[in-house]
């Protein structure tokens, strides 16, 4: 490929380069590299193209750090994008089957403060999901807007996919009953791991435990975790949901729908 | 036909490239000439915004970062520049870009301990003295424990001078330690100031490397000494090519887990490419109108020392 020379600006020759570009040392795939980095292959906003090499870096080092720091979203995040090359067409092929998660498909709706009307959402009758989903967000103190935008998937349909898993993860929650804290997350992580087969998930659903009490761990394995991977098998795709309009269905009618058992 | 040259470059240079297509030289006044940040070409103005960005983004794991891209290689590499620098107590020193106060703390640590070893010596000619001297030599050791060495740090950027500033407060360094907000391209010093002038990491990020070598000139004393530690070219084929490896496929890996930011460490990888070689560093230096101008490669040439005279 040729590689462009920056044009030497005029009265300018102390800032000359002598080599505009490095050795080519690792041939192609550095160049594609450089070249990405610049927008050739940027195949939607904030897409930042990555070789096989840098993929594996990207998913040992966030699934270290994400462990070490469970704080550390954008590691979980960037663990998901990494690894989800197989997951993430199956569940898109998933999507497209379904007529509601076509629809999704195509529309690309995103759950974003901007999107939401809160006030109405604030409005809906008790047990309504636009309710309950408000009082989740309240109750725990998050914001759907704190999600990582997508930057290592290499496909801009998947991209959206894994947009839409992040954004219907608080929804998940909801659903299942689960608080924001080590335990509930986990149980999120079963329910989600069996739903999507996202090896992040299943990541997060071994690894999560590790960092509970003894006595969480047993509620974990006795009650909660038989009962998510129950629901998880039992539920349709969750991402074949249009959950911006259901917001007025009842919490109780929509977890029958899909096919989620009550929570214990 | 400048456009043509960069069919994958991001929005922003397109729209330079198109505008200089149009409006040829009248643009270069209006908007600033063209010139790089890291792999993308920008106006001069655009590059100071984004390495201003860059920076401040990376200020608080600029230690960090440092460690593990270089696996702690960094440390001695400054020790190196030091050493070379070999300062004496009663040395006025100009960390230019100095940031997170790295050179500065060492330089102190250096002076210190040359002080020692000075008091040391003098006392060992002195056995025996009066009580009454030695009281007084213990007084006068607490107030030049540095001999009267000072150090400014000069950074661009406030939010690297804050880290610095808390670094210094964390590790104790009070004494002969100021931190002055300025850019290297326009220093505010008067002339014919300060016995050394040192800019660490730092030269590569500045937009006009040649203003910033002559306010160095400016701002040393006759006599006075230039210092750079800076990336610069490997020659051997076999290491440049581990070298680009590690540093295009690993880096941004370490930035983005360590720090989340994948694109600042991007650009620094990019920028140390964009940087002359040694030669040319070499040229400029003596442009600027230092005499005996020499470098010293460390590590094959992954890092160079460039030294000049103001004579």
């Amino acid at each position: 490929r040729a590689v462009p020379h920056a044009p030497l600006p005029a009265g300018r020759a102390a800032l000359s380069r002598s080599g505009p570009r490095p050795r080519h040392a690792g041939g192609g795939r550095q160049e594609e590299e450089e070249d990405g980095e610049e927008g050739c292959h940027e195949l939607y906003p904030g897409h930042i193209p990555t070789s096989p090499l840098q993929k594996a870096l990207l998913a040992a080092g966030s699934a270290v750090t994400a462990l070490c720091d469970p704080y550390r979203h954008d590691m979980v995040a960037v663990l998901g994008e990494t690894t989800g090359c197989l997951a993430l067409p199956h569940l898109r092929d998933k999507m497209k089957r379904h007529p509601e998660g076509h629809r999704i498909l195509q529309e690309r709706p995103r759950i974003r403060l901007s999107t939401l009307d809160m006030a109405r959402l604030r409005g809906l009758p008790d047990g309504s999901l636009g309710r309950e989903y408000v009082r989740f967000l309240e109750d725990n103190k998050v914001s759907p807007d704190t999600r990582m935008p997508t930057k290592f998937v290499d496909d801009e349909e998947l991209a959206y996919v894994i947009q839409r898993y992040r954004e219907v993860h608080d929804l998940m929650h909801t659903l299942l009953g689960m608080p924001t804290n080590m335990l509930g997350e986990v149980v999120v992580k079963w329910f989600e791991a069996i739903q999507t087969g996202l090896p992040m998930c299943v990541l997060g659903a071994a690894f999560g435990p590790v960092r509970l009490s003894a006595r969480k761990l047993q509620v974990l394995a006795t009650e909660l975790v038989p009962w998510a991977i129950r629901s998880g098998r039992n539920a349709s795709c969750i991402l074949n949901i249009y959950y911006e309009q259901r917001w007025e269905q009842p919490v109780e009618s929509l977890r029958e729908e899909i096919g989620i058992f009550p929570p214990p | 036909a400048a456009a043509g040259l960069y069919p994958c470059r991001t929005l922003l240079a397109h729209r330079a490239g198109a505008l200089r297509a149009l409006c040829g030289s009248v643009r270069g006044l209006a908007v600033g000439p063209d010139t790089h940040f890291g792999f993308q070409t920008v106006t001069e103005a655009e590059r100071r915004e984004k390495i201003y960005q860059v920076f401040e983004s990376v200020a608080k794991k600029y230690d960090i970062m440092n460690d593990s891209m270089t696996l702690g290689i960094h440390r001695v590499w400054k020790d190196i520049l030091v050493h070379k620098m070999n300062p004496s107590p009663g040395t006025l020193l100009l960390d230019v870009a100095g940031g997170t106060g790295d050179i500065a703390f060492r330089f102190i640590n250096y002076v210190r301990s040359v002080r020692e070893r000075q008091l040391q010596r003098k006392l060992k000619h002195h056995q025996s003295l009066t009580w009454q001297e030695i009281s007084e030599s213990y007084q006068e050791d607490k107030s030049k424990s540095l001999g009267d060495s000072q150090v400014v740090v000069c950074d661009i950027n406030k939010e690297m001078l804050k880290v610095g500033k808390q670094k210094a407060q964390y590790l104790g360094y009070s004494e002969g330690l100021s931190w002055v907000l300025g850019n290297a391209e326009e220093l505010p010093f008067d002339d014919d100031k300060f016995d050394v002038y040192t800019i660490a990491f730092g030269i590569r990020n500045v937009t006009r490397i040649d203003l910033a070598l002559e306010e160095a000139y400016r701002v040393l004393k006759p006599g006075g000494r230039f210092l750079c530690l800076e990336f610069s070219h490997v020659s051997n084929p076999l290491l440049s090519r581990l070298y680009d490896l590690y540093s295009f496929q690993v880096i941004p890996v370490l930035g983005e887990v360590i720090a989340g930011d994948w694109k600042s460490y991007q650009y620094l990888v990019e920028s140390i490419r964009r940087f002359p070689p040694q030669e040319e560093l070499k040229a400029m230096i003596e442009d600027a109108g230092f005499f005996k101008v020499d470098y010293q490669n460390i590590n094959s040439g992954i890092v160079a020392i460039h030294s000049g005279f103001k004579l």
